[in-house]
């Protein structure tokens, strides 16, 4: 575990970027600091390996002060991404990522066969290993800079804004192979943001940081979204924070109905749509093919009346699956339908039912109710 | 162009023998001037406040005329070689160390704070990160050395013949033979293209690293678009 030890740095000047900061990360797990810029988040981490030195305070490492090894051993034990990813350009892909084990004096042929074992590992194709970076995209850099991070295998990583340069898309397939890397290799740690969704995806424990270095507020990202700990941290967390909050509940438990789902070719052979659906109040039946996939949504009386033609179906928009998406994905799914219902598919995409954004938002109460019960219970509990 | 390549005898060389000598005096000031410049530019970039008054001084240098060096250090060094190749080297010193110290600036800070934060020291960076990404600065200010010092041998022709092909100008008015001023002023012009050519061709094989004109710069990108990858 990394304990940060009311950890203030004060420079010559007067200025105090961080100020009397504590902090325990947890080891195999993300920490997130997030804040403003002028917070000292990045300051907080260089302090980690030492590349800033705090004026007062200490940090522990497994109970150690890190001051007690040299330093360029301590930096060569923590891998280091940094924004933009800072690749030495006159080096290849290969070379780059066996920077720090070639330092450590491993053999040159180990430091490659490693160098290309974790290429595989954050995504590059093999074939960019004699590359230099300047004919790599903003992406690809990117994964080569974790790569060359991890190459040591070291436990702890340091990520500075390592993502911030790169177009949301990028950014979004970066995320989430993080998080897949993380999944498989279990390292502790500590990312530096000042997007608090990225903080919200990523962190197992988010650290909300103010201007002058001040903790706000350290806690997982469900708690920092249902009990922001001031006003601070609430206009941080910006307008939406309830909405964003149900990425945090599971979408299994909505009600889903098959009655306003009907094949096609029932509707064509019989002339009018079976019994459930023309029983049901849904002004629009979702039409799905012979196989169960969806198809459109049909007018009420024109599935009734047997006459549903492929040209005139509404557009079902983007379908969500139940147990794999959050509730924040259902209900983003209902917004978008042009009827206001959501389809629900299983995972080879056939529909599973379809449900309403009035079930969404009964869904919705009841899942904050529940979590009430359950910040009360673990306040209890302590 | 009968006697083109006829050295007066006085001159003690053949062509052959000039033009080594030529090289000789042209190209060692710039090798001392770079070893020179090599730790001035280290401290330079080390300590900000240095470079101004560096840079100060050797552009006053620079500005004294080649000429009033050689009279001064006659005095101490005599009719001799080392008498022209003092104030060349100082003159590569003043090309190379701004060149060196631009050079060193030139690599971004995010890749010198991934060094440090790698658990690069001090020499190591400095060796294996930034000298080599300044090496395209540091060519550039060799070859504007070079070029300068091979045709500023020649003043040496005025301190006891010391000019090597330079020498062929005042044997030129002297025994009224104006092809060995053509013959010094090409063979100099020619010896200065060379090496520079060389210089280029050093620089080429110093950078696989630098996108190259005429090839589309992310070729890789072009490739494997992003996502496709896995």
């Amino acid at each position: 575990m990394i304990r940060i030890d009311s950890v203030t740095k004060r420079y010559p000047d007067g200025t105090v970027a961080v100020d009397r900061l504590s902090l325990d990360i947890p080891d195999r797990s993300i920490t997130v600091l997030v804040g403003p810029s002028g917070c000292g988040k990045t300051t907080t981490l260089r302090m980690i390996n030492r590349m800033v030195e705090p004026t007062e305070g200490t940090i522990l490492l497994d109970g150690e002060d890190s001051r007690r090894q040299p330093v360029t051993t301590l930096r060569r034990s923590m891998g280091y991404v940094i924004q933009n990813a800072g690749l030495f350009q006159h080096r290849t892909i290969v070379d780059n990522i066996a920077t720090v084990p070639r330092m450590l004096g491993w053999g040159k042929q180990r430091a490659r066969e490693r160098a290309a074992e974790l290429m595989e590992r954050v995504g590059l194709d093999p074939s960019l290993a004699k590359r230099y970076p300047y004919q790599l995209s903003g992406g690809q850099q990117q994964r080569v800079g974790v790569a060359r991070a991890l190459a040591a295998d070291p436990p702890v990583l340091l990520m500075d804004e390592p993502f911030s340069a790169v177009d949301p898309v990028v950014r979004k397939g970066l995320q989430d192979e993080l998080l897949r890397i993380q999944d498989e290799l279990g390292k502790t740690i500590v990312f530096v943001t000042h997007d608090i969704d990225e903080a919200i995806k990523l962190g197992t424990m988010v650290a909300v940081l103010r201007e002058g270095g001040r903790l706000a507020q350290y806690a997982p990202p469900a708690e920092l979204l249902s009990h922001p700990a001031d006003g601070f941290v609430e206009d941080f967390l910006g307008a939406d924070r309830g909405i964003r909050r149900l990425s945090f509940f599971p979408s299994a438990a909505l009600e889903l109905t098959t009655d306003a789902v009907i094949r096609s070719d029932a509707v064509i052979r019989s002339g009018a749509a079976a019994g459930p659906a023309a029983a049901t109040g849904a002004a629009h039946l979702l039409v799905t093919d012979a196989d169960g996939r969806p198809l459109g949504w049909a007018a009420r009386e024109e599935a009734t009346a047997g006459d549903v033609r492929a040209d005139r179906l509404l557009p079902y928009g983007r379908p969500f699956t139940p147990g794999a998406d959050s509730l924040r994905v259902a209900l983003d799914c209902a917004v978008l339908s042009p009827v206001g219902w959501a389809v629900a598919v299983d995972g080879d995409g056939r529909v599973t039912g379809v449900v309403s954004q009035q079930t969404i938002g009964e869904a919705i109460r009841a899942a904050h109710t529940e979590g009430r019960a359950d910040t009360e219970k673990a306040g209890v509990a302590e | 162009m009968n006697g083109f390549f006829d050295i007066p005898s006085d001159l003690q060389n053949s062509w052959a023998g000039l033009i080594g000598v030529h090289m000789r005096e042209a190209l060692l000031p710039v090798a001392a001037g770079l070893l020179l410049a090599l730790p001035v530019a280290q401290l330079c970039g080390r300590f900000r406040w240095l470079y101004p008054p560096v840079l100060g001084t050797t552009t006053v240098l620079y500005a004294i005329p080649s000429l009033a060096f050689f009279v001064v250090l006659i005095d101490y060094t005599g009719q001799t070689e080392l008498t022209v190749m003092i104030p060349l080297a100082l003159y590569s010193l003043v090309v190379l160390v701004p060149a060196i110290v631009d050079g060193v600036r030139s690599v971004p800070d995010e890749t010198l704070t991934a060094a440090t934060a790698m658990g690069l020291g001090p020499v190591r960076r400095y060796l294996q990160v930034q000298l080599p990404i300044a090496a395209p600065a540091i060519v550039a200010g060799l070859r504007v050395a070079t070029a300068s010092s091979i045709s500023l041998v020649s003043v040496g022709a005025l301190i006891g013949n010391q000019g090597a092909l330079g020498n062929l100008l005042a044997a030129a008015q002297k025994y009224d033979r104006p092809e060995l001023a053509v013959n010094a002023v090409l063979t100099m012009a020619v010896l200065a293209i060379l090496c520079d050519a060389l210089l280029v061709g050093l620089r080429v094989l110093l950078t696989p690293w630098m996108p190259r004109a005429g090839t589309r710069p992310r070729p890789a990108a072009a490739r494997d678009p992003e996502g496709a990858l896995r």
